[in-house]
C-alpha cells in the first residue's frame, strides 16, 4: 500500500537539493569563525545581509526564470535602469517619491514582459532575448542619466536603507524585506498551484501543455514577475547607496547566477528551491566577507566564488547521473 | 445498435500536399479496448490528436455519446471526459507523484488559506492518489518520491492512473509499452483491462501485434488515411491484420480478400 504521510523531515532535508550548500554555508561560517574574532558577531552577519540584499533579491526573479528552463543576463541592467527612473523621476522631475519608486517598477516589470513576449510569441531563447535586451537596458540607463549620478534623494526612497535594533544589532528595513520575499517566493513555489506549474513547465514544456498549463501565459507572468523583483531590487539598490547610480549594477546580471546555482537549482529548469538561492547568495557573501576580514585581497575571493560555481554545477550532475 | 461513446464521421487533415486524414472514420463502443494499427504515415497519429483536441480537422464530424462536440484543444477534450496517456510527454520528471496525479486541476486548501492564500491541500491530493493508485493496485513506496525514480512501467503505471481518474468517458493511450520491457508492458496490459473492466472503454495506439492481439476487442486499421477494416481479433490471423494493414488484403463482408498479390507474397501471405 503506498504512502500517504509527507516523508519525517529529516529525510526530506537530507533529499532537499538545498542540503549540499546549506552544508556548504555552515562549515564556511564555521572556518571564518575559527580565522577570525569578528566574523561570528550579530553585526558582522547584519553587513553580510545587507551586502547581499541586492544581488539576493535579483537571485528570486533569477531563479522564477531559471526554473523555467530560461535565463535572465539583464536583471542588473534592468535594475540599474530602475534605479535611474526612480531617482531621477523624484529629484529632477519633483514626482512625488512614492510616485517615482512605482513608475521604476513598473518600468522593470515592462523590461520583463518584453522579455516574456520575445520568449513565447517568436520562440527566441531566453539567452538571446535577455543578451539583447542586456545592452538595451544598459544603453538607455546611460542616455536617460546622461551619465550623471543622481543626488539629493528624498527620504522615502532610502527608507529601506534605515536601521532598526534587533538586540545590540543594527538591520536595515531592506534586509528585512529581501528576507520576506525569499519566504514569500518559497511559499509560492511550494504551495500553490502556480508553483507547480513553474516546476512542471521547467521540466518540459511540452508535457505541461498537454497537462492543460497555458504555458505561454505562464511564462510571460515569470518574466513580468521577475521583472517586478528587479524593480524591488532596484529600490534597494538605490536605499543601499543613496544615490541614483547608472553604473551600478554590472557584475549583478552574473552574480545573481552565481547566486542561483550555488543554491542548488539545476540551470536545465524544473529543480530547485528559491530558499536555496538566499544560501546561494549568502555563500558569496559570507566567502567575500570573511576573506576581507582575513586580509585576503579582493581578486581572490572573485577567484574562489568562480571556483565554487564550477564545484557546485558539477555537483549537481553527478548527482542527476547517479539519480538516472 | 448500441451507441458509441466516440465516433467521428469524414475527418480530414491535409498539410499542404500531404494528406494525413482522408475522411477517416472511428467508432468506439461502450466498455470495448479499441486497438488502432495502421503502418507509419497511415494517420494514426493525426487520427488520435484529431479525437483528443491536439489537433483541428479541416473538415469531418466527432460526436461524444452519439451528439456532435468541437474539440478546441486538450484540455477542452479533458473537460469532455477524455483522457489521453502520451508515449513520452505525460509527466513531469521531477515533481511527485501526487502532485502529477493533479498537476492542472490542483486541490486548494479549504476556508481563508486556499481562496486567499491560494494554499495547496497536498495532504488530500497524496490521499486521493493513494485512492487512485490501490484501485488499480499499483503499488509505490512513497507517493512523494519525484517521479524520475520511478522504473519505466511505474512511470507509465502514474500516467494511466491519473488519466484513469479523471477520464468519464475514455481514455486515450498512445504506445503505452513501446519503451518497457517484457514484465512492465504486462503490468501495462493488466492496467489496460482493469480500466476497461471498471466500465471506461479505451482506445490503444500500438505498434505491438501481440500485445493488440492478447488485449483488444476490436481492431480499428488505419491506411493512407482512412479506416480500411474494423475486426475483431478472434476472426483474423496476425499476419491476416498486417497484411490489410500493409494494403495486400481488404476486409469485405467479414472476409480477406487478396487485392495485391505482390504485396500478398512479399509478406508470405498466401
Amino acid at each position: 500500500m503506498a504512502v500517504i504521510e509527507a516523508p519525517p523531515l529529516t529525510r526530506r532535508l537530507v533529499a532537499t537539493p538545498v542540503a549540499g550548500p546549506l552544508a556548504a554555508l555552515v562549515l564556511a561560517c564555521a572556518f571564518f569563525g575559527l580565522n577570525s574574532d569578528q566574523f561570528l558577531t550579530g553585526p558582522n552577519f547584519s553587513l553580510i545581509i545587507q551586502q547581499v540584499m541586492v544581488v539576493g533579491t535579483l537571485a528570486i526573479g533569477q531563479t522564477l526564470i531559471i526554473l523555467t528552463a530560461g535565463i535572465d543576463l539583464a536583471c542588473g541592467a534592468i535594475m540599474a535602469f530602475g534605479g535611474i527612473v526612480m531617482t531621477k523621476l523624484a529629484v529632477d522631475n519633483g514626482l512625488p517619491p512614492l510616485l517615482a519608486v512605482a513608475a521604476g517598477l513598473a518600468v522593470c516589470a515592462a523590461f520583463g514582459l518584453v522579455n516574456g513576449l520575445l520568449v513565447t510569441r517568436i520562440s527566441l531563447p531566453p539567452f538571446i532575448v535577455t543578451l539583447g535586451m542586456l545592452n538595451v537596458a544598459f544603453a538607455l540607463t546611460h542616455i536617460y542619466s546622461n551619465e550623471q549620478t543622481v543626488v539629493g534623494l528624498p527620504d522615502p526612497l532610502t527608507f529601506l536603507g534605515q536601521t532598526f535594533q534587533v538586540g545590540q544589532t543594527n538591520v536595515t528595513y531592506g534586509s528585512l524585506l529581501t528576507i520576506l520575499l525569499f519566504l514569500l517566493f518559497a511559499y509560492l513555489l511550494g504551495s500553490t498551484a502556480w508553483g507547480r506549474h513553474v516546476y512542471a513547465l521547467g521540466n518540459s514544456p511540452e508535457v505541461a501543455r498537454l497537462t492543460g498549463i497555458r504555458t505561454r501565459r505562464l511564462t510571460v507572468g515569470v518574466y513580468t514577475l521577475a521583472g517586478l523583483i528587479y524593480g524591488i531590487a532596484a529600490l534597494l539598490l538605490v536605499s543601499r547607496t543613496g544615490v541614483g547610480d547608472p553604473q551600478a549594477g554590472q557584475t549583478d546580471n552574473l552574480d545573481s547566477i552565481t547566486a542561483v546555482v550555488l543554491g542548488g537549482t539545476s540551470l536545465f529548469g524544473g529543480r530547485g528551491l528559491v530558499i536555496g538561492t538566499l544560501v546561494g547568495a549568502l555563500i558569496v557573501g559570507v566567502f567575500r566577507n570573511g576573506l576581507q576580514l582575513m586580509g585576503v585581497p579582493s581578486i581572490y575571493q572573485t577567484l574562489i566564488t568562480g571556483i565554487l560555481v564550477i564545484l557546485a554545477v558539477a555537483v549537481d550532475q553527478l548527482s542527476r547521473r547517479r539519480n538516472r | 445498435m448500441t451507441t458509441p461513446v466516440l465516433q467521428a464521421r469524414g475527418l480530414t487533415k491535409r498539410y499542404g500536399h500531404v494528406v494525413a486524414l482522408d475522411g477517416a472514420d472511428f467508432d468506439l463502443l461502450p466498455g470495448e479496448v479499441l486497438a488502432v494499427i495502421g503502418d507509419n504515415g497511415a494517420g494514426k497519429t493525426s487520427l488520435i490528436k484529431a479525437l483528443t483536441g491536439a489537433l483541428q480537422p479541416d473538415a469531418g464530424e466527432i460526436r461524444l455519446d452519439g451528439e456532435p462536440v468541437r474539440l478546441r484543444d486538450p484540455l477542452d477534450a479533458r473537460r469532455h471526459g477524455i483522457e489521453t496517456v502520451y508515449q513520452d510527454l505525460a509527466i513531469a520528471a521531477s515533481l511527485d507523484i501526487a502532485t502529477n496525479m493533479f498537476l492542472g486541476r490542483e486541490l486548494r486548501k479549504p476556508g481563508v488559506l486556499g481562496k486567499v492564500f491560494r494554499m495547496l491541500d497536498k495532504k488530500r491530493m497524496r490521499q486521493e492518489s493513494a485512492r487512485h493508485m490501490a484501485e488499480l493496485k499499483i503499488g509505490l513506496r512513497s507517493l512523494s518520491q519525484p517521479v524520475e525514480s520511478l522504473s519505466g512501467g511505474q512511470r507509465q503505471g502514474v500516467a494511466v492512473a491519473r488519466a484513469v481518474a479523471w477520464a468519464t468517458r475514455v481514455v486515450v493511450m498512445d504506445e503505452p509499452t513501446a519503451a518497457l520491457g517484457v514484465k512492465e508492458s504486462g503490468q501495462v496490459l493488466d492496467l489496460i483491462r482493469q480500466v476497461r473492466d471498471r466500465g471506461t472503454p479505451v482506445v490503444l495506439i500500438s505498434h505491438n501485434m501481440p500485445h493488440v492481439f492478447e488485449i483488444a476487442d476490436r481492431v480499428h486499421v488505419q491506411r493512407l488515411g482512412r479506416r480500411v477494416a474494423e475486426i475483431s481479433p478472434r476472426d483474423h490471423s496476425m499476419a491476416e491484420v498486417v497484411a490489410i494493414m500493409t494494403g495486400a488484403l481488404q476486409v469485405s463482408e467479414g472476409r480477406s480478400v487478396v487485392v495485391d498479390q505482390s504485396a500478398a507474397d512479399a509478406i508470405g501471405w498466401s
